[in-house]
């Protein structure tokens, strides 16, 4: 399973803070979790294909989005940050 | 050290627990960033900060190790609120110490350029015409990336 959390504008606009996902098993990356996600179509496929630009987190740590994703992972998908 | 909190905090305590760690400090330096009333030429009322509990401490005590690796200092604390906040509320406190002044000032800009463009912290502000999303800014990237060497 992969735990994914949603933050700030993107939590707002999927109407989901966070769910569990089986890993599909062509999912290999981040860049390929983007690609799933906006396969569901509607809003899902406005915000991770093309849409405003989303940044990843994978165990917490900000990664690309070629970075390697395997079952058990945090991954977070937020917009750029904007504390301070 | 670095919290982050819903309750606002006291710099004169934060800074004197901190000054007073050890006798051979000869500069304290601090950020406190506050809440303004105005952004993009629209009245803020007030604002929420939204964050990713776990990995915001662990990217803040990231940069904090950064800058004392990078910079010449004793130690830092980092205090960040969240929650609903004012105008004029404090929102981040940056206090550094070391033996001089001029490590301790870019230690201190170091901590506050890389919090602002990579801690996952986000403002939500309600204004006149209702709430939006405070957008990252290109001049808070480019404070950053003159850090890259």
């Amino acid at each position: 399973m992969l735990k994914l959390l949603y933050f700030a504008r993107l939590r707002e606009a999927l109407g989901v803070a966070n769910e569990e996902l089986a890993l599909p098993g062509d999912v290999r990356d981040v860049a390929g979790l983007m690609a799933n996600l906006a396969a569901r179509g509607g809003v899902w496929q406005t915000q991770f294909d093309g849409g405003p630009q989303i940044r990843a987190a994978v165990n917490q740590e900000l990664v690309a989005n070629s970075a390697a994703i395997k079952a058990g992972d945090e991954v977070a998908f937020f917009p750029p940050v904007t504390g301070g | 050290m670095v919290k982050v909190q819903h309750e606002d905090f006291d710099a004169g305590v934060e800074i004197a627990k901190l000054r007073l760690t050890r006798p051979d400090i000869g500069a304290v330096a601090v950020f406190i960033g506050q809440v303004r009333d105005i952004n993009d030429g629209s009245s803020v009322t007030s604002m929420t900060l939204e964050h990713y509990p776990g990995m915001t401490e662990k990217m803040l005590e990231d940069i904090v190790a950064q800058a004392k690796s990078r910079c010449d200092i004793f130690d830092a604390v980092v205090i960040h609120r969240v929650g609903i906040l004012q105008p004029t509320d404090q929102v981040v406190l940056v206090a550094v110490v070391g033996a001089h002044r001029g490590a301790a000032f870019t230690a201190c800009e170091f901590i506050m350029d890389h919090l602002k463009t990579q801690a996952p912290f986000w403002k939500k502000e309600a204004t006149g015409s209702g709430e939006r999303w405070v957008e990252a800014r290109d001049s808070d990237k480019a404070a950053k990336a003159r850090w890259k060497q």
